[in-house]
């Protein structure tokens, strides 16, 4: 097949147009759009820089940019902690061991909408009635705070992602070479001493991966943002997806939601630009 | 010494199985109770096994309907996604040029862009056309998931030898007939994957269904549990029940399909 075959063409037209109307022409728009006053009808003037130069000053838009950011660190660290725990455990030799992978895994099947939605009864109404029993004022008014809700938020998504991230450290786990632990374990070196030395540098691989798809999931986050606490109370833990969507929906500040939905493009693009960079540069020191 | 450990670690991962099962246990038992109960004990199974609360939410929830409808959004969209990215990655491993160079540079790019960073221009570009609308949606989800899906499939064309193609084009066969009746069938494996990881990834999608459909009747199962959930924020006895009837399917597609939906996200994240 050559590039000046019809038939090359025909067998690429259906993704190329599906993706130039879905993908390509509204970022092009959007990068118009966000230089202008643009209402969702009407383009308006353009105002150069104005749209991007106001998200400075907007502490709607930088708290929620903060928070996404300790958001996403916090669950970073904890999701790659405890996926990596579970991944340890289910490779070690336990009969239970298929069983206890399919249970782990579960909840990323389900919609974060509805998982959102379950734990928010948890925190509200068992968590209330729980602490009641045993006389913990802690457990009382969750999701009421910005605290109570960010820590709701990254106990959901921990709860959520942990299965996912257990997957993919399985996979490298699963492929390490086993006379290389077994040698290891004849020569004397105890459990501890094989992970240090011989597990970790081989799954290495795997938390670059691992970190990045953590850090790209927890700050694109909105379903889960929306059902759980719908960025309550008063906006305090409203996420960057969940603020642009707001500006352009609610406030209908079209142009000027589209300014911030850039900003939020390159974010995430140089999320994944330094991870293909890391791999990269992993791949020619091997 | 060793089996010791052993069993440590294995009451320890079982202790976290449960763990893990609680929110689903809270969900299911709650679901069965009344108003009052829940709010006298949310942690006990119910006192009576009631169906009350499912009666409620399966006709509120309009369920037959909604789940045919994300049945008939999913399966539409993956059928098409699988078709066109494996013709397109096809075109793309078998005339190595710089436009098909340029061509999977640009498939791959597309994955970088967010959702929210489109999303604005999208809606209202299609509203002007008059797209909003189920058909639009499906052409939405062949747009947003060819990519991961292309670039999936040229990695696995890249292990499936030319001289194959050469072989079947002598004895007379043309580019479609090589492709649907050669290459294809090979690539099934990675149809699997591509498949099972369009198929969660459509069947839980909130955000796009509830900007491009706005007709009752043609909700999906994410959109209509939303509306469902704001209506009866507090009738937890309702709510929980509707929870459990969306959950159901993607249990049992869980359980039938089990290894390999674990093996296609294991694959499609670390490849």
């Amino acid at each position: 097949m050559r590039t000046r075959d019809l038939s090359y063409w025909l067998f690429l037209a259906p993704v190329l147009l599906a993706l130039a109307l879905v993908v390509v022409v509204p970022m092009l728009l959007g990068l118009f759009y966000s230089f202008t006053a643009w209402n969702g009808i009407q383009t308006g003037e353009f105002v150069g820089f104005q749209n991007y130069l106001n998200l400075f000053t907007d502490e709607r838009f930088l708290d929620s940019l903060w928070f996404t950011t300790k958001f996403s660190v916090v669950s970073v660290i904890l999701i790659n902690f405890i996926g990596l725990s579970l991944a340890l455990i289910v490779t070690s030799k336990i009969k239970t061991s298929s069983l206890l992978r399919t249970t782990f895994f579960m909840p990323n099947l389900i919609g974060g909408l509805i998982l959102g939605f379950i734990w928010q009864f948890i925190f509200l109404k068992v968590f209330a009635s729980v602490g009641e029993a045993v006389g913990m004022e802690s457990l009382q008014a969750w999701l009421s705070t910005t605290e109570t809700g960010f820590w709701g938020l990254v106990i959901l998504m921990s709860w959520q992602m942990a299965g996912y991230i257990m997957v993919i450290y399985i996979a490298y786990l699963e492929g390490l070479p086993k006379e290389l632990i077994e040698a290891a374990e004849i020569d004397g070196a105890s459990t501890v001493q094989r992970f240090r030395y011989i597990i970790f540098p081989l799954v290495a691989p795997a938390f670059t991966v691992s970190m990045f798809l953590t850090l790209s999931n927890t700050f694109k986050l909105y379903d889960q943002n929306l059902s759980l606490t719908a960025g309550g109370p008063y906006n305090s833990t409203e996420m960057v997806a969940m603020e642009i969507f707001k500006t352009a929906f609610v406030q209908n500040a079209f142009a000027y939601a589209q300014a911030k939905a850039i900003i939020f493009f390159l974010i995430v693009a140089i999320i994944a630009l330094v991870q293909v960079y890391i791999n990269k540069r992993r791949e020619v020191e091997m | 010494m060793r089996n010791r450990w052993n069993i440590k670690v294995e009451v320890l991962g079982v202790a976290l199985a449960i763990l893990w099962l609680l929110p689903f246990y809270l969900m299911f038992v709650n679901s069965f109770k009344s108003k009052k109960e829940i709010f006298l004990d949310t942690t006990s199974p119910p006192e009576a096994w009631s169906f009350d609360n499912y009666i409620v939410a399966f006709q509120e929830l309009d369920f037959l309907r909604t789940l045919f409808n994300s049945l008939l959004i999913t399966v539409v969209s993956v059928v098409l996604i699988v078709l066109f990215s494996a013709m397109a990655a096809y075109a793309l491993s078998r005339a190595k040029s710089k436009i098909s160079t340029f061509l999977f540079f640009l498939f791959v790019s597309a994955m970088l862009i967010p959702f929210q960073s489109v999303m604005i221009p999208l809606v209202t570009v299609f509203g002007q056309f008059d797209m909003l609308n189920r058909g639009g949606l499906i052409f939405m989800y062949i747009g947003f998931g060819a990519s991961l899906s292309i670039f999936l499939y040229h990695g696995a064309l890249n292990n499936v030898p030319k001289s194959l193609d050469e072989a079947a084009k002598i004895d007379g066969a043309n580019r479609w007939q090589v492709f649907w009746h050669i290459i294809f069938p090979i690539l099934k494996p990675i149809t699997v994957t591509v498949a099972i990881l369009n198929i969660i990834w459509i069947w839980n999608d909130y955000l796009l269904p509830s900007l491009v459909i706005n007709t009752t009747g043609s909700e999906t199962i994410p959109l209509k549990m939303f509306f469902f959930f704001g209506e009866y924020t507090k009738q937890w006895h309702l709510a929980l029940a509707g929870l459990t009837l969306a959950i159901i399917p993607v249990i049992i597609f869980y359980f039938f399909a089990q290894r390999s939906i674990i093996k296609g996200v294991s694959d499609g994240a670390v490849k």
